[in-house]
């Protein structure tokens, strides 16, 4: 399978561990990352994921090839969805297969890690009170409020 | 003037109103056409929030930007 892949439908973990089998491995460690009701207090709906797919291929990629490097591991991929999800689906996977376990945990929370930070993936949430805002993004949103209404009246959310 | 197309997502398409614009600069850096469309479209997110990127990789702000370059700014960025 591709090291790293944008989904946007439901995602298949137990197709993908099946990719990750080899006869060198005694281990397999995988990460699921799920929708949350919750983020920061408020209750949150529903999310969309939107992506720049073409630079996060290659930078997700980057992350899988540095984590085997680093780790030594055997295989590893990983695969984020992108569009609308609902509470409780599965957002991103993550699987490593090693000849132990140190190695594929380690390696496993390297790629969830770095895919946070370094992948071009945007998440907005939609919350029950009506209100939504880009993850990470706090300035975003209320600059994006401040310019529709064309006045100042200090942060839209704490 | 150099000839460049610029894509948007997440909150700076929001605020752009735009998801994608060809246009003539007279930009000669990432940085310089940051500020140039911010007072066009009223994005009031600093370069300092963001990232850019030129034909698909991340490059640094102050890289020459030429015709037929593909430049995208990026958010925040939040996966997994």
């Amino acid at each position: 399978m591709q090291k790293f892949s944008f989904s946007s439908a439901t995602l298949y973990p137990d197709r993908y561990r099946e990719a990750l089998a080899d006869p060198a491995s005694g281990g397999y460690a995988s990460f699921e990352g799920w929708v949350r009701d919750n983020n920061e207090g408020k209750r949150v709906l529903r999310l969309e994921y939107e992506a720049f797919e073409e630079l996060g291929l290659k930078e997700g990629e980057r992350i899988v090839e540095e984590a085997i490097r680093r780790y030594g591991v055997q295989k590893a991929a990983c695969v984020h969805r992108v569009g609308d999800l609902a509470i409780g689906e599965l957002a991103v996977w993550v699987g490593v297969s090693s000849g132990h376990r140190g190695e594929a945990f380690a390696a496993c929370r390297y790629i969830i890690d770095e895919v946070k930070h370094r992948v071009p993936i945007w998440k907005k949430e939609h919350y029950l009170d009506g209100d939504s805002g880009w993850v990470n993004c706090e300035r975003c949103a209320e600059a994006a409020h401040e310019h529709a209404h064309d006045h100042d009246h200090g942060p839209v959310r704490a | 003037m150099r000839q460049v197309q610029v894509r948007y997502f997440a909150a700076l398409r929001e605020q752009a109103g735009v998801s994608e614009e060809q246009l003539e600069t007279g930009a000669a850096t990432p940085a310089e056409l940051y500020e140039e469309l911010r007072l066009r479209h009223g994005m009031q997110l600093p370069a300092t929030m963001l990232r850019v990127a030129v034909n698909e990789e991340f490059v640094e702000w102050s890289r020459p930007l030429a015709s037929g370059d593909r430049v995208v700014f990026i958010p925040p960025v939040a996966g997994g």
